[in-house]
C-alpha cells in the first residue's frame, strides 16, 4: 500500500470514528476506575461497544521479590497485593508455607485467623458497598459503611498496631494473642453492625432507583463465568455454588455453619446481593468462632530459619474478591525458587470486555465497580 | 467617556429622566447580584452542613469559628485568586463565555421573583413566561462549555444536558399551567395573591410534577447526568478551573433558588403567611425547598440516561397533561365567582 493510499485510509477511519463512534480513554485517573486502571472505550453515542482493559501501571515485580527474600521476609509485601484485604494475603502465604514445611498450628491460631479473616471480609465488603455507590451516584452509603468498616480497622489495630497492612500473621500461627477483652469488642462490634445492614438496604437495596440501575445489567452467564476462570462473589452472582470455605476447606471451616448466597442470572444486582448477604453470613461465622474459641498459644513452634524442603504448592484461600491463589516451588533454600500469585481480581477484570459491550456509560462504571477490582493486586 | 455615553443616550431617548432610572437598574442588579452571591455562598455552605450530617460527619468546622461559616467566603476567595486555565486546543472565546451564559441566565430570572407585597424588580405581566424562557437559555451555555472544552467527557456531559433539559422543560411547563389556569394571569404578583389557599392543596400532583422537572433541570441528583461524577468526572465544566468553575457553580445554586422561588410563588402560596413579615415567609419556603432538594440529593442514587428520558416522556408528561385536562374540566364545570 502507497503511503497517500495509508493516509486516505486513515482520514477514513479517523471520519468514522468522529462521526458515529469514538474512543474515549477512561483512567488511569479516573473518579470510578479504583485505582490506576485504564479502560479504552469505544463509545456509539452513549452506548459501550468495546473495551480493552489496559493494566500493569501498578507493577511493582511482587513475585521476583518473594523470588529475592526468605520466607518470612515476604509477609510484609503480601500485604500490599490487596490492600482492602491485607489478612487474607497473609494467610494464603502463610498456609502454603505451614503445607510446605508441614507446621501443625495451633487451635488458638486457627480460630483467630478465622475470626480476623471474616472480619476482614466484612470491612472488604463494606468498602466495596460504599465504593460501588459512588459509582452508582449515592455519596451517604459511601460514609455510612466507610464508619462501620473504620470499627474493624480499630480491631485490627488494637491486635496487629496497623490498620492497614497488617502482616499479623506467622508461618506456624499468629505473630501476637489478641489483647485482653477483644473478643468481647468484636461481640460488641458485631452487636452495632447487625442492625447496620438495616440501614443500608434502606439506602440501596430498597431504593427503587438503585435496584433499576443495576437489575439486568452487565450480565456475566455462568459458562462465561466459568470459562474465565472468575471466582469469588463475581462466580457465585452468576448463580454458581463454589466457595473455597466449603468446597476446599482450609484452616477449620470445615467446623462452621454458613450458607453460600448464590445469584441467578449473574448481573451486577446479583454480584451486589451476593456480597451484601455474604457480610451477614461472615457475622455468623465470627459469633460461632467466638462461642467456640479455646485458650491455648497461638504460634506454632518453628525454626528460626525456615527451610523448606524440595517441592511445590499451591496454596488457595477464599479471599473476598475470590480465589487467592500462592504457589511456592521450594528447592530446598531459605527463599522460594518461584513464586506466583493468583490474583482473583485479575482474573475476575479479563472478563471485563464481556459484560461491556452494550451497556450505556453510566453502566460500565457499576459493571466494573460489581467486579471489585484492587488496582495493587491486579498488577502486583 | 461615560458623559459621552449619557449623551448619545440621552439623545437615543430624549428624555431627561435616563440618568435616574439608568441610577436605578444599576442599583437594583447590584442588590441582586449581591443577594445571589450571597444566597448561593449561603447555600454551599448549608449544603455541606446537611450532607456531612447526613452522612454522619460534621462539615466544615473551622473557617470563622462558629460551624465553619466562613468556609464558602474563604473557598471563593481561594477560587477568585486562582490561575485561570484555559486549555491550549478549546475554542477560546466560546470558552470564555460560555459561564456568563449560563450565570446570566440565572442573574435574569430574579428580576420577577416576588420576595414581597411591591417586592419585585419588575411585574411583568408575562412573568412566569419570561422566567421559563430565560432559564433555557443555561442549556446553551452549558452546550458551549461541553463544545468548546474540546473534551470527549465535556461533550458527553453537554450532550446529556441538551437531552434533559428539552425533555424536562415540557412537563414543566405544562405543570405550572394547572395553577396559571385558575389565577388567569402570567404575572407573578397576581398569581401569589389569587392564592386564598396555597396551590400545593389544589394542585398537589402539578407540584409534584413540577418539583421533579425542577430538580432535573437544575441537574441536580437523582438527575444530575450532566456532571455526573463517577462517569463524566465533572461532565461539562471538566476542563475549568478557579472563577470560571466558581461562576458555574455559583449559577447552580443561583438557579437552584430561582426553580425554588417559582415552586413558592406558583404553589406555596409567596410570601403570604401569619405573623412574620412577608419577606421571612418567602424566603422560609424556599429554602425549606431547597433543603428538600438537598435531602434528595444525599439520599438517592443517580438515575441513568435511559430512564430519566423514560420519567420525562412516559411518565411526568402524561400526568401533566392528565392535571391540565382535569383543571380545566373542572374550571369549566364549576366557574369561579
Amino acid at each position: 500500500m502507497t503511503t497517500v493510499n495509508l493516509q486516505l485510509q486513515q482520514i477514513k477511519e479517523r471520519a468514522a470514528e468522529t462521526m458515529e463512534e469514538m474512543w474515549v480513554n477512561m483512567g488511569p485517573q479516573h473518579p470510578s476506575t479504583h485505582g490506576v486502571l485504564r479502560l479504552l472505550i469505544k463509545l456509539d453515542g452513549e452506548v459501550v461497544r468495546e473495551c480493552i482493559p489496559y493494566m500493569g501501571y501498578m507493577h511493582r515485580c511482587h513475585e521476583k521479590i518473594g523470588e529475592n527474600r526468605s520466607y518470612v521476609q515476604i509477609i510484609p509485601y503480601t500485604d500490599r497485593l490487596d490492600y482492602l484485604a491485607s489478612m487474607y494475603n497473609n494467610w494464603a502465604y502463610c498456609l502454603g508455607c505451614e503445607r510446605l514445611m508441614e507446621i501443625q498450628i495451633p487451635e488458638r491460631a486457627e480460630y483467630l485467623r478465622i475470626i480476623i479473616g471474616e472480619l476482614q471480609r466484612i470491612a472488604s465488603h463494606l468498602i466495596w458497598l460504599g465504593t460501588f455507590g459512588l459509582d452508582l451516584g449515592n455519596f451517604t452509603i459511601f460514609m455510612w459503611c466507610f464508619r462501620e468498616r473504620e470499627m474493624v480497622l480499630d480491631l485490627f489495630e488494637a491486635v496487629s498496631g496497623q490498620r492497614i497492612n497488617y502482616s499479623f500473621m506467622r508461618i506456624g500461627g499468629l505473630a501476637l494473642d489478641v489483647p485482653e477483652g477483644w473478643l468481647a469488642d468484636v461481640k460488641a462490634f458485631l452487636a452495632w453492625l447487625k442492625p447496620r445492614f438495616a440501614e443500608y438496604d434502606r439506602l440501596s437495596t430498597d431504593n427503587v432507583i438503585w435496584q433499576k440501575r443495576i437489575q439486568g445489567v452487565g450480565i456475566l452467564k455462568p459458562e462465561d463465568a466459568i470459562s474465565y476462570a472468575a471466582s469469588g462473589p463475581m462466580l457465585r452472582g452468576s448463580g454458581i455454588q463454589w466457595d473455597l470455605r466449603r468446597d476446599d476447606p482450609y484452616g477449620i471451616y470445615d467446623r462452621f455453619d454458613f450458607d453460600i448466597p448464590i445469584g441467578t442470572s449473574g448481573d451486577v444486582w446479583d454480584r451486589f446481593w451476593v456480597r451484601r448477604r455474604e457480610m451477614e453470613e461472615s457475622v455468623k461465622i465470627v459469633e460461632q468462632g467466638l462461642r467456640d474459641i479455646p485458650p491455648g498459644p497461638v504460634l506454632a513452634p518453628v525454626a528460626k530459619k525456615l527451610r523448606a524442603p524440595v517441592g511445590d504448592i499451591y496454596s488457595r484461600v477464599e479471599s473476598p474478591r475470590g480465589e487467592l491463589g500462592h504457589y511456592l516451588i521450594a528447592d530446598g533454600s531459605e527463599k522460594p525458587y518461584r513464586y506466583k500469585v493468583r490474583a482473583p481480581t485479575f482474573v475476575n477484570l479479563s472478563a471485563l470486555p464481556v459484560m461491556l459491550p452494550g451497556c450505556l456509560v453510566a453502566d460500565a462504571v457499576a459493571v466494573l465497580g460489581s467486579i471489585d477490582i484492587v488496582l495493587c493486586e491486579v498488577d502486583r | 467617556m461615560i458623559g459621552g455615553v449619557l449623551e448619545s443616550l440621552y439623545g437615543l431617548f430624549g428624555e431627561w429622566w435616563i440618568i435616574p432610572r439608568l441610577i436605578e437598574m444599576f442599583v437594583v442588579v447590584s442588590i441582586i447580584i449581591g443577594f445571589i452571591s450571597v444566597a448561593a455562598m449561603f447555600l454551599i455552605w448549608w449544603e455541606r452542613k446537611i450532607s456531612a450530617h447526613i452522612q454522619v460527619r460534621f462539615g466544615p468546622m473551622r473557617v470563622g469559628g462558629w460551624h465553619g461559616w466562613a468556609q464558602s467566603i474563604a473557598d471563593g476567595i481561594k477560587l477568585l485568586l486562582k490561575e485561570d486555565i484555559i486549555p491550549a486546543r478549546a475554542d477560546r472565546p466560546i470558552f470564555i463565555l460560555a459561564p456568563m451564559v449560563v450565570f446570566a441566565s440565572a442573574l435574569a430570572a430574579y428580576v420577577v421573583i416576588p420576595f414581597g407585597p411591591g417586592l419585585i424588580v419588575q411585574d411583568l405581566n408575562i412573568g412566569i413566561l419570561y422566567i421559563i424562557a430565560i432559564s433555557s437559555l443555561a442549556v446553551l451555555g452549558i452546550i458551549m462549555a461541553g463544545w468548546s472544552s474540546n473534551n470527549k467527557y465535556a461533550a458527553l456531559g453537554a450532550l446529556r444536558s441538551a437531552a434533559q433539559a428539552v425533555s424536562y422543560e415540557i412537563p414543566l411547563i405544562i405543570s405550572l399551567l394547572g395553577p396559571l389556569l385558575i389565577v388567569g394571569s402570567l404575572s407573578m404578583t397576581k398569581i401569589v395573591e389569587a392564592q386564598y389557599v396555597p396551590f400545593i392543596l389544589v394542585q398537589p400532583l402539578a407540584f409534584l410534577i413540577y418539583f421533579t422537572c425542577a430538580v432535573a433541570e437544575t441537574n441536580r441528583l437523582p438527575f444530575d447526568i450532566p456532571e455526573a461524577e463517577s462517569e463524566l468526572v465533572a461532565g461539562f465544566h471538566v476542563e475549568y478551573s478557579g472563577m470560571r468553575f466558581a461562576i458555574f457553580f455559583m449559577a447552580e445554586y443561583a438557579n437552584m433558588f430561582v426553580v425554588c422561588a417559582i415552586a413558592t410563588t406558583v404553589f406555596l402560596g409567596g410570601w403570604k403567611g401569619p405573623l412574620l413579615p412577608p419577606v421571612a415567609w418567602f424566603l422560609i419556603k424556599t429554602f425549606f425547598l431547597l433543603f428538600v432538594m438537598m435531602w434528595l440529593r444525599w439520599t438517592l442514587t443517580r438515575t441513568r440516561v435511559d430512564q430519566l428520558m423514560n420519567v420525562a416522556w412516559k411518565v411526568l408528561l402524561p400526568l401533566a397533561f392528565v392535571n391540565l385536562g382535569i383543571t380545566g374540566l373542572v374550571m369549566l364545570l364549576y366557574p369561579v365567582g
